[in-house]
């Protein structure tokens, strides 16, 4: 199908997409990469009165060292980010995900910002975003502000962003020497989103586990953080036993969709079955 | 309307579009360049692949408008000179197509594949077409047709060196 009408606007820098964004009004949206818009726009399930289009605002595609955290632009496609060398160094466990999404044409165009913007608790990125501790930087004419991931998913497809906040970039906390990262994504076809996916890290210690970071995608409206495993684990060995054991509490707390692909007591299992796989390969 | 200059297969159009219109239906409907399909409404399928400044897109996920400065390669844009693609030619000499519908889209996607890994095995060659469906010949026959022209871009066979 064909989108309804808009009108099209194509900033060249950040200000003038804040300014474009907050002059447009309420029911206006940014265009990224288009990868999750165009297709809702064909379908004529969302009809925005105007694009603000990103593609040209090349700052927003920076990827940045920091020192202690890793800066990744909005606009990094997830082609760029799966082959840069800082991310694949500091923030494998992002590398690792972004491989899994989608196929190589939606990955030239697809962003890291749309994909965690768009927030869909199906995508593979917000759970990396949010086991990993990420903040986000967004700016309005009103001024900037950071958002924690643990408080920027607020429900399905909603993100903690005022409708004139535009997300110019993440802060990620690197991981250093000693950590291992692994994404664990269940689908039945190639191509196809998560049934169930599992972002974690894992730190050793002296052969036990330091610390682990876990986040679940596709559990429920949000992410959803494994923290009941993330305990269990925490000062433990490093056997597959005790990582099995743990990730029994995978689905604590969690309300996981139902839907064509899966029950939610299908789901509850997954999530114990691939958070100990998870676990095992972040620490090995 | 915003007016765009966009370059397509060779030749530099300067156009008129609603900024509504993705690019693939500029192709098609205004350039007439009817070899790239379009197979489904939600970016899926990649029967509608292109080249965008080089590198594959779905080409019903972008805007007409958003290729302004850009140059696009459409299958059409291959064998220009008079010779086949090596791609075009392994399709046809592995029988890598049944009713075609996708053959535009694996040939724009096996391009691209290429270029970035020129010697891909079968498993590349299948994660590298993901993002492309085919419902009739099983794929077999198309990953064969890949490892087959990308044999040749490699070594060059007398057939394409010749003048
Ligand atoms: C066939 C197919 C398969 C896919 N499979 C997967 C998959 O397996 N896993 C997965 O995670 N994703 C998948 N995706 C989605 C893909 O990752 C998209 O790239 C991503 O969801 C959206 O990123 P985008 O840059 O394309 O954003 P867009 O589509 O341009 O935007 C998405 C939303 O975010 C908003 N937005 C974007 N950028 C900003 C910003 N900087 N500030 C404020 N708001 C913003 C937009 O207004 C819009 O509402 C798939 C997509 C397709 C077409
Ligand atoms: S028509 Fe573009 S992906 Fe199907
Ligand atoms: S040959 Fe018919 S869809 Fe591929």
């Amino acid at each position: 199908m064909i989108p309804a009408t808009f009108d099209y606007v194509r900033p060249g820098t950040v200000d003038e997409a804040v300014t474009a964004l907050a002059d447009a009004g309420e029911d206006a949206k940014i265009l990224a990469g288009g990868q999750s818009l165009m297709p809702l726009l064909r379908l004529r399930l969302a009809y925005p009165d105007s694009l603000i289009d990103l593609d040209r605002v090349d700052p927003l595609r920076e990827i940045r060292d920091e020192g202690d955290t890793l800066m990744i632009g909005a606009m990094a496609t997830h082609h760029q980010v799966v082959r840069d060398p800082l991310v694949r160094e500091f923030a494998p466990l992002i590398a690792r995900a972004t491989e899994t999404v989608a196929d190589p044409a939606v990955r030239h165009r697809g962003t890291f910002g749309g994909s965690l913007a768009h927030a869909d608790p199906a995508g593979d990125l917000p759970a990396v975003a949010l086991a990993l501790d990420a903040v986000f930087l967004v700016r309005s004419v009103r001024g900037e502000r950071e958002i924690p991931a643990a408080d920027f998913f607020v429900d399905w497809m909603t993100s903690a962003m005022e409708p004139d906040e535009l997300l110019l970039s993440v802060r990620i906390p690197k991981l250093g020497a000693g950590w291992g990262a692994h994404y664990e994504k269940f689908h039945r076809t190639a191509q196809a989103w998560a049934i169930v996916g599992v972002a974690c890290a894992v730190r050793r210690e002296n052969g036990t586990v330091g610390e682990a970071r876990i986040a679940l995608t596709n559990m429920g409206s949000t992410p959803v953080r494994a923290s009941e495993v993330e305990r269990a684990v925490a000062g433990g060995a490093v056997s597959e036993a005790a990582f099995r054991s743990a990730a029994e509490h995978a689905a604590d707390g969690a309300e996981p969709p139902a839907d064509l692909h899966g029950s939610s007591e299908y789901r509850r299992h997954l999530a114990t079955v691939l958070t100990a796989r998870a676990l095992a390969a972040a620490a090995s | 309307m915003p007016r765009i200059r966009v370059d397509v297969d060779g030749a530099t159009y300067e156009d008129d579009v609603e900024p509504r219109v993705l690019l693939v239906h500029y192709l098609r409907d205004r350039l007439g360049k009817v070899g790239t399909p379009v197979g489904c409404d939600t970016s899926n399928c990649g029967a509608c692949t292109v080249l965008m400044d080089g590198v594959s897109v779905k080409s019903c996920s972008v805007l007409a408008v958003q290729a302004d400065g850009r140059d696009v390669t459409t299958v059409e844009g291959l064998g220009l000179n008079g010779t086949e693609h090596p791609m075009q030619r392994a399709f046809h000499e592995e029988h890598a197509l049944q009713c075609g519908y996708c053959t535009p889209g694996m040939i724009m996607a096996s391009i691209d594949l290429l270029r970035e890994n020129a010697d891909p095995s079968e498993e590349e060659i299948r994660d590298g077409l993901e993002g492309n469906l085919c419902r009739c010949t099983g794929y077999q026959n198309i990953v064969r047709a890949v490892r087959r022209a990308a044999g040749e871009m490699r070594e060059p066979s007398e057939r394409e060196v010749a003048p």
